[in-house]
C-alpha cells in the first residue's frame, strides 16, 4: 500500500513539474555539450540572477490576484527608465542617483499601474492578451516621449544624452556618467551621472552602517512609544539593541573598516554566513520552544506567530504543531550541517569561490521574496487570493474586486520599475529604445520554467526558474556552436525556447481550464490539498 | 444631433478618426509639393500588397477563433515556398519566373494546409484563450523559422551568405525570379502579350492589374466559400456554438477548416507581398506582421466576432494609405524622423486594444 502511494506521489510530482524537469534535462545537456567550465557558467548565472531576480518576482502578485501573467511588466520597466534618464540628466552619481531615479519613477509606475489595472478591469478574462498589446501600445508613446517630447517640447541641452539635433535621446545611455566641465572656473572636468553598479558595488561596510543606523532609529521610535505608554520593551528590542551596539563598535575598528570596503562576497562566504544565521535562528527557536514546553499552555501563540507559513494553517491541535515545529527546526539544522559539509568537496568549493554575490542586490531580492510572503498574511493579500480563486465569491463576501485587482497591478508595476532600475545599474548601459521590450517576455519565461502556471506562482518557482532559464541562456550559444558549428543557432534556439515555453504554458492553462468540468477538480490539481479545497469552494 | 451620432455609430469612431486623418494627410501632401501620381501609386501598391494578408483574418474571425495572431504560421510556410522557388529557379535554367511563382504558391499552400489543420486542432483545445495562445504560437514559429533559415541546405548564391556557405540572407532579392511579375511595369513590359498588361503606367500612375486580379480572385474564393454550405456552417459555428451544435454541425471541424483557410491565405499573402515588394524578408522581419494584419481588419470595421471582405478592403486601404502617405509628408516636415513608425505602433496597437475592450467589456469571464 505504502509503496503504491510513493509511486503515485512520484508520478504526480513528475506530471506537475514536467516543464521544470524538461528544462533540467535540456539545461544539463546544453551545459555538457557546450563544454564551458562550470566556474564560468555558475559565475554568470549568479550575476544574471542578481539582475533579473527582482523583475521575475514582480510577476507573482498579479498571478495571485487571478490576473495571470503580467505582460504589462514592460510598462513598469519604462517608468524605471524614465526615472533613470532624469537622474542622469541631473548628473547625480551613485546611490543618490539611484534614489532620485526611484523617487521619480515610483509615482509614475504607480500611475501606470493604476491605469493598467483600470483597463484590465474593463477586459476581464482577456488580461494577458490585453497586457501584451498594451505593452506594444505603450512602447509607441514611450518612443514618442524619448524621440520628440524630450528636447522637442521639454528643452534639454546635454551633449552626451541628446541626439545631435537636440531633439530626442540617443540610442544608448551610458551609466558610467558623462564628462562635465566644473562650474568653479578652473576649467577642470568631472564625471556626472555615474550610476553603474550603485547597488551591486555598494561596500559592505556602508551597508552595515546604514542598517545599524536604521535599527538605532527604529529603537529610538520604540523608545518614544514606550515612554508614551503605547508599548513595552520586549526581548526582541533588547537583542536588536545589543546587535546594533556590537556592529557599531566593531565598525570603529580600523582593520574591520578596511576589510569591509569590499563590495561583494564570494558564494562560499555568503553561504557560510547564511547557514550560520539560519542555524543560530533555528537553535534559538528550539530553545524557546523547549522553555515554552516546560511552561505549558501559557504563551504558545507567540511561537506560532513567528513562523510565517504556519499562520495560515493554524489548527486547534497546538501541541502537535509545536512538536512538528521542533522537528522541522532539527531537520533544518541537519540540512545546514550537510550543506556546509558539501562545501568541502573540492570541485564545489572551487566553483563557489568563483561566484561573486553583490550583497545589497541579493538582499533586495530576498526582501521582495519576504514582501510577497508577508503580503499573503495581510488582509489585502487574502483578498487577492480570494479574488484570484473566484471573483463571484469575492464579490459576495464583500471584497471590492476591481479595487483589489488594481492594487495588485500597481504593486506589480512598481516592483517591475524597481526591478528594471536594479537591472540597469548592474548592466551599466541603457539601450534607450529597446531595453524594456523583452523584459516581460524573459521574466515570464523564467517564471514558467520554474514550474509556475497562469494561476499559481510562488517565490520558489521564480528562484528555480531564473537559475534554470538563465543557465540555458548562458550556455545555448556555445552549445549551438559545438553542435552545429554556428553560435547563432544557439541564440535563436534560446529565443525560441522562451517563446515556446510561454506558448506551452498558455496552451496547457487553457486546456486544463477546458477539461476541468469533465474530469472533476481533484484529477486536475493533484497533490496540493489546500488548494484543492479552495478551488472546490469556488466552483 | 442624434443624426450625427447615428452616423458616427454606423461608421465607428476609430474608423472615422483614421479616415479623416488619411484625408488630411492626402490634402497636406498637395501644398507640400509631393508628386501626387507617385503618392497614389504607392497607396495603391501597398494597399493591394497587404490586402491578402488582411483577408486571411476573415476565415479566422468567422469560424470563431477570433483574431488570428498566429497567421505567422502561414507566413513562414509561404516564405519556405518562396525560398525553395528561388533556389530552384536559380539552379535550373528551365524554371522561369512564372514557374517560380507557381512553385512558391504550391509549396506554400500545401505546407500551410497541413500545418493549418494541426494548428486548428491545437486551437480547438484552447477555446476561450485562442488569442494569447495564437500570439505566442506565432512568435515561437518565427523563432523556430530563424533556426530553419540558418540550416536550410540551399546552394543558390542569391539565397545564402556568400562567405559562410550556409545560412540564408536576411533580405533576398527576387529580381531574378518572380519579383514584380504582377505589379512592376518594368518587369511586366518584358513579358509576352497579354502578360505585359498586368501592370502599366498611365501618366505616372502605376496600375497593378495583376495584383488587383489576384486580390479579386482570393476575395471571390473566400466569398464563394462563405456562400457554400461549409462556409455558412462555419459562420454559424463562430456566431453561436451551442445552436450550431444543436443543428448537428461539428463546430470543431468548422474551426479547423477556418483556421486552415486562414493559414493558407497567410501563405499566399506573404508570397504576393514579397513579389510586390521585390524582396523576401526572413528572420524576425515577419514577427509583427500579423499585428499589422489584425489592426488593418479592425480599422476596416470588423469586430473580434464578425468580419466581411469589405472590411478587408477598407481596412487595408486606410492603414496602408496612412503608412504610405505619412512617410513622405513627415519627411518633408521633419527629415529623418521616426514619427511615421511611432504613429504606426500607436495606431495599430491602439485599435487592437480598442477592439478587445469592446468585445470583452463588462463581460464577466467567470465560471
Amino acid at each position: 500500500m505504502k509503496n503504491n502511494g510513493w509511486v503515485k506521489k512520484f508520478r504526480s510530482f513528475v506530471f506537475e513539474n514536467k516543464v521544470m524537469l524538461l528544462f533540467v534535462v535540456l539545461t544539463t545537456a546544453s551545459i555538457i555539450i557546450s563544454g564551458l567550465p562550470l566556474t564560468v557558467i555558475a559565475g554568470s548565472v549568479f550575476e544574471r540572477f542578481g539582475r533579473n531576480g527582482f523583475l521575475v518576482l514582480a510577476l507573482l502578485v498579479p498571478v495571485l490576484a487571478g490576473l495571470g501573467l503580467n505582460f504589462g511588466l514592460v510598462i513598469g520597466a519604462m517608468a524605471g527608465q524614465i526615472g533613470l534618464f532624469f537622474a542622469i540628466l541631473a548628473g547625480i552619481n551613485g546611490i543618490p542617483g539611484m534614489l532620485v531615479s526611484t523617487l521619480i519613477a515610483t509615482p509614475l509606475a504607480m500611475l501606470f499601474g493604476w491605469m493598467v489595472g483600470r483597463l484590465f478591469n474593463r477586459m476581464k478574462g482577456a488580461e494577458m492578451i490585453a497586457g501584451l498589446i498594451l505593452g506594444f501600445f505603450a512602447d509607441g508613446f514611450y518612443q514618442l516621449f524619448f524621440l520628440f517630447v524630450l528636447g522637442g517640447v521639454i528643452p534639454i541641452t546635454h551633449e552626451g544624452l541628446m541626439l545631435p539635433g537636440g531633439i530626442g535621446v540617443k540610442n544608448m545611455i551610458d551609466l558610467k556618467g558623462y564628462r562635465m566641465p566644473l562650474n568653479d572656473g578652473s576649467g577642470g572636468e568631472t564625471v556626472k551621472g555615474f550610476i553603474e553598479g550603485a547597488f551591486d558595488k555598494l561596500p559592505i561596510g556602508d551597508l552595515i552602517t546604514a542598517i545599524t543606523i536604521a535599527v538605532i532609529v527604529y529603537l529610538l521610535v520604540r523608545g518614544v512609544m514606550v515612554m508614551m505608554k503605547k508599548s513595552t520593551f520586549g526581548l526582541r528590542d533588547l537583542a536588536l539593541g545589543i546587535a546594533a551596539a556590537v556592529s557599531f563598535s566593531l565598525l570603529q575598528i580600523p582593520a574591520i573598516k578596511q576589510l569591509l570596503k569590499i563590495n561583494n562576497l564570494n558564494f562560499l562566504t555568503t553561504l557560510t554566513i547564511v547557514l550560520i544565521v539560519i542555524a543560530v535562528w533555528q537553535m534559538a527557536r528550539l530553545v524557546y520552544a523547549f522553555i515554552l514546553h516546560k511552561r505549558e499552555g501559557t504563551e504558545k501563540t507567540d511561537v506560532e506567530a513567528k513562523s510565517p507559513s504556519d499562520v495560515l494553517s493554524q489548527s486547534p491541535d497546538q501541541k502537535f504543531l509545536q512538536k512538528s515545529d521542533s522537528r522541522r527546526s532539527l531537520l533544518i539544522l541537519l540540512l545546514c550541517a550537510v550543506i556546509y559539509g558539501l562545501t568541502y568537496i573540492p570541485p564545489i568549493r572551487t566553483i563557489m569561490r568563483f561566484i561573486r554575490i553583490p550583497v545589497f542586490t541579493y538582499m533586495l531580492i530576498a526582501g521582495v521574496c519576504y514582501f510577497t510572503r508577508w503580503l499573503l498574511r495581510t488582509r489585502i493579500g487574502q483578498n487577492m487570493r480570494t479574488v484570484g480563486h473566484s471573483q463571484v465569491i469575492a464579490n459576495a463576501s464583500g471584497i471590492n474586486v476591481d479595487r483589489t485587482r488594481v492594487i495588485a497591478m500597481m504593486i506589480s508595476t512598481v516592483l517591475a520599475c524597481w526591478g528594471q532600475l536594479i537591472f540597469l545599474q548592474s548592466l551599466g548601459t541603457v539601450a534607450t529604445y529597446t531595453q524594456h521590450v523583452q523584459v516581460a517576455q524573459f521574466s515570464i519565461a523564467a517564471l514558467l520554467v520554474g514550474g509556475a502556471t497562469v494561476q499559481k506562482a510562488t517565490t520558489k518557482n521564480a528562484i528555480i526558474g531564473i537559475f534554470l532559464f538563465h543557465s540555458l541562456f548562458v550556455v545555448a550559444p556555445e552549445a549551438g556552436k559545438q553542435l552545429f558549428n554556428d553560435s547563432q543557432i544557439g541564440e535563436h534556439f534560446r529565443v525560441f525556447i522562451s517563446y515556446g515555453v510561454i506558448a506551452l504554458a498558455l496552451a496547457m492553462h487553457a486546456w486544463k481550464a477546458k477539461i476541468k468540468p469533465n474530469l472533476g477538480i481533484s484529477a486536475v490539481t493533484g497533490k496540493n490539498d489546500k488548494d484543492n479545497s479552495k478551488i472546490a469552494e469556488s466552483s | 444631433m442624434s443624426k450625427t451620432k447615428h452616423f458616427i455609430d454606423q461608421i465607428g469612431l476609430p474608423r472615422l478618426i483614421i479616415g479623416l486623418f488619411f484625408i488630411i494627410l492626402i490634402i497636406a501632401s498637395v501644398p507640400l509639393g509631393l508628386p501626387m501620381d507617385a503618392v497614389f501609386s504607392d497607396i495603391l501598391r501597398r494597399w493591394l500588397m497587404y490586402s491578402i494578408l488582411v483577408l486571411a483574418m476573415v476565415p479566422g474571425i468567422q469560424c470563431g477563433i477570433s483574431l488570428n495572431f498566429g497567421v505567422s504560421l502561414g507566413i513562414v510556410c509561404g516564405l519556405l515556398g518562396a525560398t525553395t522557388a528561388v533556389e530552384l529557379s536559380s539552379q535550373n535554367e528551365g524554371v522561369g519566373p512564372w514557374a517560380a511563382l507557381g512553385i512558391a504558391l504550391v509549396i506554400g499552400v500545401v505546407l500551410a494546409a497541413v500545418l493549418g489543420v494541426l494548428y486548428g486542432l491545437l486551437l480547438n483545445r484552447v477555446k476561450g484563450s485562442e488569442m494569447t495562445v495564437s500570439t505566442y504560437v506565432g512568435f515561437s514559429i518565427i523563432a523556430l523559422s530563424n533556426i530553419i533559415w540558418l540550416t536550410l541546405p540551399f546552394k543558390s548564391g542569391e539565397l545564402i551568405w556568400p562567405l559562410q556557405g550556409i545560412g540564408l540572407r536576411n533580405v533576398i532579392n527576387l529580381e531574378g525570379s518572380f519579383g514584380g511579375l504582377l505589379s512592376d511595369p518594368t518587369v511586366t513590359s518584358t513579358q509576352p502579350f497579354p502578360l505585359n498588361y498586368l501592370a502599366f503606367d498611365i501618366g505616372g500612375l502605376t496600375i497593378p492589374i495583376g495584383l488587383i486580379l489576384v486580390f479579386a480572385l482570393c476575395s471571390f474564393f473566400v466569398w464563394i466559400f462563405f456562400q457554400s454550405k461549409a462556409g455558412v456552417a462555419m459562420s454559424a459555428a463562430g456566431e453561436n456554438e451551442l445552436f450550431t451544435k444543436a443543428a448537428g454541425i461539428s463546430v470543431d471541424r468548422m474551426r479547423i477548416l477556418g483556421t486552415a483557410v486562414s493559414t493558407i491565405l497567410g501563405a499566399v499573402g506573404i508570397i504576393i507581398y514579397a513579389q510586390t515588394f521585390g524582396f523576401l524578408q526572413l528572420y524576425n522581419a515577419p514577427l509583427m506582421m500579423s499585428f499589422q494584419a489584425v489592426a488593418s481588419i479592425l480599422i476596416g470595421g470588423a469586430s473580434t466576432m464578425r468580419a466581411k471582405i469589405s472590411h478587408v478592403a477598407i481596412g487595408a486601404l486606410l492603414f496602408q494609405g496612412i503608412m504610405s502617405t505619412a512617410l513622405p509628408v513627415v519627411n518633408k516636415l521633419m527629415p529623418n524622423s521616426m514619427l511615421p513608425e511611432v504613429v504606426r505602433i500607436i495606431v495599430s496597437n491602439g485599435i487592437i486594444l480598442y477592439a478587445l475592450s469592446k468585445t470583452r467589456g463588462g463581460h464577466q469571464h467567470e465560471k
